[in-house]
């Protein structure tokens, strides 16, 4: 039982980064129907953005300090919102109306050359880097159970920023326009919404929560190095098919079952070789099941 | 007693909560030129999909030459005898007239996967028999000139003509063609129904049709089925249809236009 | 009619592969290396252009079923051992490699071809992904530290005669009225099927093609390279094989060919920038999408009439 509870708070604290970044897959998805397969390299550019900017800004306002660590996130955040606008304009604007595949294998090529860049000796080099301690790590006691402080954390900033994202895109005037941009483009933009400028604060949205969910990872991960977002970044695509993509509780939803999932295999010796394979398992059994994901909408192909 | 080429008893189809076809009964005897008309939305299209397969109809019954069609894919119904166009033409856009053709007259080239990789001398005669059948086709329906062209890149008029020549070519006991007319001038349309008339005589077709000019589906249809919100509510003669009071109100009580441009 | 005496050209082919293998050992054996790479790299890429290319279904699982062909043929050669009799056993291994990897297509292939874009790249990726995950977990090949000492079989003949039958086999396909389906399925699914095409019978048939091909390219590399690890069968290689399929002009055989010559010699150029290599593959990837999106060697809309 006690067993079983531990899996749990630490599969929640590892969904909670899962669920960070399906959601920013699932509203690209969601405005411009196609994978933004950078999306995984946007988060560990995040964390490098950390890495590099912690010590600077923990000299302004103290090593280890509430302060300090939300203003760690904040510059991230912006910083790589920048970034994703960027690649958005350069990359993808100008194959808005490409068959998808082309788009498709656009995102891989910017995904590579984030990567390859990066592990350049001269960018941040292939090899591992600590990352450091943004806030002290505290274990807090529960009976036999162990809760770390980072997971707490975690698993806050994922309920703070969903609210956030529920209500951006519910309540406010740009939410309005991202769900009619989502329904139907050319309607959209016939109707006076501004497409290509919903579009790019989408992707800056995305790359922000991309962002944050890859310092949350660092946190916890031994150490950072330029090919750390590709498997959380799988992962969390998979989970946001997994909850239907292009739908917001579905990719929180995804990423939770995910990381519990994925936890619960991991605590098993017979399965842990194959956590990898775990993932795409269940993705590929929900697929066939049901194609459209746990809270998707399946349509009827129009003839 | 004569069992019915296509029979269509009580189908009905939901989408969600919507019910895009009611109960509709509807039979196309061997031969016969059947009109199936109604306002946009009524759900003849969707009809056509239930008959070929492609929507699966939620309840009721549709059997082919006595045949129950449930489950049946669309590609073994074709095998079976019917054969459709579409309202917004779907031809293979990366294929020539002639390999559009082609498609169609695999199901009766007989030759297989290993056939095809080994191309022995079976192969090669059922290669040059399905060209010859494809280009005699292609010949009756004055297409010959364009046979190595895109399909795609044919006149509007020369695309529908060759989606009818395409489906000819599987060899159908029953043809649906669905708009065949649209976007078509008044002697194209003449024209139309001419090749409607002659396929329907030489190949011994029963046709069902939808169109929405009227002068095309009275002219040549010998019996008329009218849908209106996915129910069926008139049925008989051209001239019996015409002035049915419910087809009036129909197409009249929907929008104020006259009958001809109601698609447009 | 296109293709006719294909035969002809196919014996040719093999008798020139042979021919080239009887002179090897006076090549340069880092050119010849190289030339191997590239028959390999065109059995790949042909083969997935049948999947990608023709047929329309995009697939990232390529490397899976090469890694299927390549590890079977390659624990069949340890098995059997020895290089005596391998002109006997080498291309019943490689064709054993090539019918496991399309069994396994078959498997993978009948419930994830429903879906359609980019669902089914994904579900095609996880598939090459598990297929690798369950290859570094099995001990009979090897697990994680993956097969040594394979058997040098791989030569000129072997790569450029498989290489020939590749071509032949897909070309033929493509170009008879049965493979025309493939091309019905690539444009308008719906339309095919309502003309007598079984789409789903299609799709599955061009991806067992596919990876019976690319698995016997799996034997030939393991052959070749005498080492084989599942980490060299990730989804980046399967990204590889279908830039290729891309840069060739999706569906052209001859654009494919030219494109997967290209590509695997690009790297070999650039050895002496080898720290910049993989940053101007993926700008070249990025500005071939922006700028050729129909291929590098399209030069007219005219497509396939004789490809």
């Amino acid at each position: 039982m006690d067993w079983f509870l531990q899996q749990t708070i630490n599969g929640l604290g590892l969904g909670a980064i899962y669920a960070l970044i399906a959601l920013g897959y699932t509203m690209v998805y969601g405005v411009l129907r196609f994978i933004n397969f950078a999306h995984s390299d946007v988060l560990m550019l995040g964390a490098f953005t950390a890495f590099y900017i912690a010590p600077k800004i923990e000299k302004l306002l103290g090593s280890q300090s509430a302060l300090a660590c939300i203003m760690v996130f904040i510059v991230a955040a912006a910083l790589c919102a920048c970034l994703g606008m960027l690649i958005e304009k350069l990359a993808y604007r100008p194959l808005r109306n490409r068959p998808k595949l082309t788009v498709l294998i656009t995102a891989i090529g910017v995904s590579l050359l984030i990567e390859f860049t990066a592990q350049n000796e001269k960018v941040f080099g292939a090899a591992p880097q600590p990352f450091p301690q943004l806030l002290p790590e505290r274990a807090i006691h529960l009976g036999n159970l162990v809760i770390s402080s980072n997971d707490v954390l975690t698993v806050g900033v994922t309920i703070v920023l969903l609210v956030a994202m529920w209500f951006i895109v519910q309540k406010t005037r740009v939410g309005t326009a991202m769900r009619a941009v989502s329904y139907n483009q050319q309607a959209a933009s016939l109707m006076g919404v501004p497409v290509d400028r919903i579009i790019s604060f989408t992707f800056g949205l995305g790359s922000a929560l991309a962002a944050i969910a890859g310092i949350l990872y660092a946190i916890k991960a031994p150490g950072i190095e330029p090919l750390m977002g590709v498997q959380p970044g799988l992962r969390a695509f998979v989970a946001a098919v997994l909850g239907g993509i292009g739908n917001l509780p579905g990719a929180v939803l995804g990423g939770v079952l995910l990381g519990l999932l994925e936890t619960f295999a991991g605590g098993i010796p017979e399965l842990s070789n194959y956590r990898d394979a775990i993932a795409f398992g269940i993705l590929i059994l929900i697929l066939l099941l049901k194609p459209a994901g746990l809270l998707g909408r399946s349509s009827v192909e129009k003839v | 007693m004569n069992v019915p080429l296509l029979e269509l008893e009580k189908a009905t189809i939901k989408f969600g909560g919507l019910t895009a076809v009611s109960e509709l009964s509807l039979c196309v005897g061997d031969g016969e030129l059947v009109g199936l008309i109604g306002p946009n939305g009524a759900g003849k299209t969707t009809a056509f999909n239930m008959i070929t397969g492609v929507y699966r109809p939620t309840s009721g019954v549709i059997r082919f030459s006595g045949k129950d069609t449930l489950g049946i894919k669309p590609n073994s119904l074709a095998a079976a005898g019917i054969a459709r166009t579409f309202q917004n033409i779907r031809l293979f856009r990366s294929l020539s007239v002639l390999d559009n053709i082609r498609v169609a007259a695999r199901l009766h080239n007989g030759e297989g996967y290993f056939s095809a990789l080994w191309r022995g001398k079976g192969w090669k005669t059922a290669e040059a028999e399905t060209e010859k059948n494809a280009l005699e086709l292609l010949e009756i329906f004055n297409l010959t000139q364009q046979r190595d062209e895109l399909a795609i890149s044919l006149p509007y008029g020369d695309q529908r003509r060759l989606e009818i020549v395409r489906a000819l070519a599987t060899r159908p006991r029953l043809i649906l063609l669905d708009e065949p007319a649209a976007g078509m001038n008044p002697s194209e349309k003449d024209d139309l129904m001419r090749l409607i008339r002659f396929v329907k005589e030489r190949y011994n077709l029963a046709v069902l049709l939808v169109e929405h000019d009227m002068k095309v589906v009275m002219g040549i249809c010998e019996r008329i089925a009218v849908l209106e919100y996915g129910i069926k509510i008139a049925e008989g003669t051209p001239k019996e249809i015409q002035c049915h009071p419910k087809v009036i109100e129909a197409y009249l009580g929907v929008a104020a236009t006259p009958i001809e441009n109601a698609h447009a | 009619m296109p293709f006719l005496g294909a035969k002809r050209w196919l014996l040719a082919g093999i008798a020139l592969a042979i021919l080239a293998s009887y002179f090897t050992p006076q090549f340069n054996r880092y050119y010849l290396g190289v030339v191997i790479d590239v028959g390999i790299a065109i059995i790949l890429a042909t083969s997935l252009n049948l999947i990608n290319g023709h047929t329309g279904q995009f697939s990232l699982g390529h490397a899976g079923f090469m890694a299927v062909g390549g590890f079977f043929s390659a624990w069949i050669s340890l098995q059997v051992g020895g290089t005596a009799n391998a002109i006997w056993y080498f291309p019943l291994a490689l064709v054993a490699g090539g019918l496991l990897a399309a069994a396994v297509g078959l498997l993978v292939g009948v419930p994830s071809l429903r879906l359609r874009g980019d669902y089914l790249a994904i579900v095609t990726l996880g598939f090459g992904e598990i297929i690798r995950v369950v290859a570094q977990n099995t001990e009979a090949i090897g697990a994680a530290s993956g097969l040594k000492g394979i058997p040098k079989l791989t030569n000129l003949g072997w790569t450029f005669g498989f290489a020939a039958i590749t071509v032949y086999a897909i070309s033929a396909l493509v170009n008879s009225t049965y493979g025309r389906g493939f091309i019905a399925v690539h444009d308008d699914e719906i339309a095919a099927e309502s003309n007598g095409v079984d789409t789903t019978r299609t799709k599955v048939t061009a991806f067992v093609t596919g990876a019976f091909f690319a698995g016997i390219a799996g034997g030939l590399y393991a052959h070749h390279k005498q080492f084989l690890s599942p980490t060299g069968f990730d989804w980046l290689k399967s990204i590889d094989i279908v830039v290729m399929v891309i840069l060739g002009g999706m569906g052209r055989t001859v654009g494919v060919i030219a494109a997967a010559i290209l590509l695997t010699l690009m790297p070999e150029v650039l050895r002496d920038f080898s720290e910049y290599r993989m940053i101007i593959y993926a700008l070249l990837i990025i500005l071939l999408m922006l700028l050729r999106p129909a291929g590098l060697f399209s030069f007219n809309f005219k497509r396939r009439s004789h490809s």
